[in-house]
């Protein structure tokens, strides 16, 4: 229990960390590479809830695919030309008003469902053939919204190739 | 000395042990299977190869290994250090760090994790990290070309590798590499003959991804001086070499376990035994393969040119007879043992032969162009591995179904199949035919 305490505190801090890190980095490589360690922190945290099948998604889909076609992106542009530039822009004020309002909703939700939080002493056990849960609500309750989904994503791709090829 | 045995600490001690065993073999194995790769090379120009350095060049992998970390080191002085420094412990920490899953015997294996398939994928494609970020960090023109074909080429065909492999996780019914072998048990065939397409898609992806010719454009020397490791020397470029190594046997490993039946003998549903005996010929079949072997080596032994080398030759001889023993001697040991023996040495054996097909396909093909690489990839390799799935689904559902058997509807299935590959093929050229103008 404890070592699910520590593991926990580490992928969170490190997820954080990593977040602010990449925010605040001048160069956009290693302002990527803050992201993926924050993306893989977080499929720890997901580990640790023994939702293996989500932490394995969570790898290969966004730090195997998504963060590698940003990083082949980010060495295509003029690297040069965004270390010049101001890295933080002039509407901290409005920024500054948004993150207040925002963190003020947050805590206003935790203080009124407080009663409804509870310890969380023990992980839920789960079924360990957590791959066929995941495939069972998603091709049986949930197939609807699916492909919904799916077909947004198509249409979404679609539309990429029709903008990025004038002439189909 | 009973507690120190008992389960729940075996359960611990083991994966470590095992760690430590495949830590410290790797090195070793990749050094010989260059010296493979450089024999076989010099078998098919008809060539002798490495002769120098002990019997047959059989010491050369720790000669070319002693050159290397003697090397010095250089940092380009505009290279990002950091990232520079990092770049190849990435790549080797995700190759290494695949090996958790891998089963190379029934017992043999650090983690069996219900998710194992996908936990190799997603490690294995973490290494294009090191060489993406290792060609930028090099702050060199040729460095970061090769690094950016190596992104476009491992996006591309991992799509199409891993479709290929679902064909084959279809029949298996599980993720975890374990069970994925114990289905082939139980079904009594290996997967490559139920979807020998998957297979073949399979190898033809994982050669690309692990930048191998004919798809070696992310190092392609004559183009790119060496591609992303162009300004790396020393001990970092050895880390590099190692990681391709280490990834070249994972796939041949992945490959193994779920079209070749893992650590099981060929004929593994099939027992007979000797008259009065429990020994079964085919699990005597190692054993003998490896006397055989050994009996070569001392033959050959007093004829080699210098004393040292018959000594070297002598000791390799008398090794093979050691190995010889152990295989021979689990015959008569319980049946766990014999399994894990036996299997380690099948799943090697496969994992070798997958691997000779690498280097054949190295030696015989010419490499691509990059924009004839995109076309297969994404005109031909992926439509097809789709339809695969798509006729293997339904084979399987049929079969389910139906109560037809699996063998006649996988047939079925593999001959729709290559007939839409026949199609694609035949429209590939056509649209091949036509002059590239759509940037304008």
């Amino acid at each position: 229990m404890v070592l699910n305490s520590i593991l926990f505190y580490f992928f969170s801090a490190l997820a954080v960390g990593s977040a602010i890190l990449m925010v605040t980095r001048r160069n956009v490589v290693h302002g990527a590479v803050y992201l993926i360690t924050t993306l893989l922190a977080t499929a720890g945290v997901f580990l640790l809830l023994q939702a293996e099948f989500l932490f394995i998604v969570q790898v290969i889909l966004y730090v195997g695919g998504i963060m590698v076609l940003f990083v082949f992106v980010i060495m295509l542009v003029n690297l040069d030309v965004s270390l010049l530039q101001y890295q933080f822009n002039r509407q901290r004020f409005v920024a500054g008003v948004l993150a207040l309002a925002l963190g003020a909703q947050i805590f206003v939700a935790i203080k009124m469902g407080q009663k409804s939080l509870f310890p969380m002493t023990r992980v839920p056990q789960m079924s360990p053939k957590n791959t066929e849960a995941v495939a069972d609500a998603l091709f049986g309750h949930f197939m609807l919204p699916f492909e919904i989904a799916s077909i947004l994503l198509l249409v979404a791709m679609i539309g990429a190739v029709v903008m990025a090829k004038r002439r189909v | 000395m009973q507690h120190l045995l008992s389960p729940s600490i075996m359960r611990l001690v083991l994966p470590v042990l095992y760690a430590v065993v495949i830590v410290a073999v790797l090195p070793l194995m990749a050094g010989y299977i260059v010296l493979m790769e450089r024999k076989v090379m010099a078998d098919m120009q008809a060539r002798l190869g490495p002769m120098r350095v002990g019997p047959h060049g059989l010491l050369q992998p720790i000669a070319d290994a002693v050159k290397l970390l003697l090397k010095e080191d250089i940092i380009p002085e505009k290279a990002d250090r950091l990232m520079f420094w990092l770049a190849p412990l990435v790549s080797v920490t995700m190759a290494l760090l695949a090996y958790a899953a891998l089963p190379i015997g029934p017992a043999f294996q650090i983690a069996d994790l219900n998710i194992g398939l996908l936990f190799i994928l997603a490690v294995s494609s973490l290494g294009i990290y090191g060489i993406v970020l290792g060609g930028w960090a090099s702050n060199s023109h040729y460095s970061l070309l090769g690094a950016l074909r190596s992104a476009a080429q491992l996006v591309s065909y991992e799509t199409a590798a891993g479709l290929g492999l679902i064909s084959a996780l279809l029949l298996a019914g599980s993720l975890s590499m374990h069970d994925i072998v114990m289905a082939q048990y139980d079904q009594g065939m290996w997967f490559i003959f139920y979807v020998p397409i998957g297979f073949f898609i399979y190898m033809v992806g994982s050669i690309a991804e692990t930048n191998r010719a004919p798809f070696d454009l992310p190092e392609a020397e004559s183009e790119l001086v060496a591609g992303y490791m162009t300004e790396y020397s020393g001990f970092r470029w050895s880390l590099y070499f190692l990681a391709e190594y280490a990834n070249m046997i994972i796939v041949a490993g992945i490959a193994t376990t779920l079209f070749l039946g893992g650590w099981l003998r060929p004929f593994a549903g099939y027992h007979d035994h000797m008259p009065g005996t429990s020994i079964e010929l085919l699990d005597a079949l190692p054993a003998l393969l490896v006397f055989g072997v050994a009996l070569y080596c001392l033959f050959l032994a007093p004829k080699q040119p210098v004393r040292i080398q018959k000594i070297v030759m002598a000791l390799v001889g008398g090794l093979c007879l050691a190995i010889a023993g152990v295989l021979a001697g689990s015959l008569f040991a319980s049946p766990a043992v014999l399994q894990g023996v036996h299997g380690a040495f099948w799943f090697l054996a496969k994992v070798f032969g997958y691997l000779y097909f690498f280097l054949w396909f190295r030696f015989t093909f010419p490499r691509y162009r990059f924009d004839q690489l995109m076309r297969l990839g994404w005109r031909f390799l992926i439509p097809l591995a789709l339809v695969n799935l798509i006729t293997m689904a339904i084979a399987l559902l049929i079969s389910r179904e139906w109560g037809w058997s699996l063998r006649l509807t996988s047939i079925l299935a593999i001959v729709v199949t290559l007939a839409v590959a026949m199609f694609l093929a035949k429209n590939d050229e056509v649209d091949s035919a036509v002059p590239v103008a759509e940037s304008e």
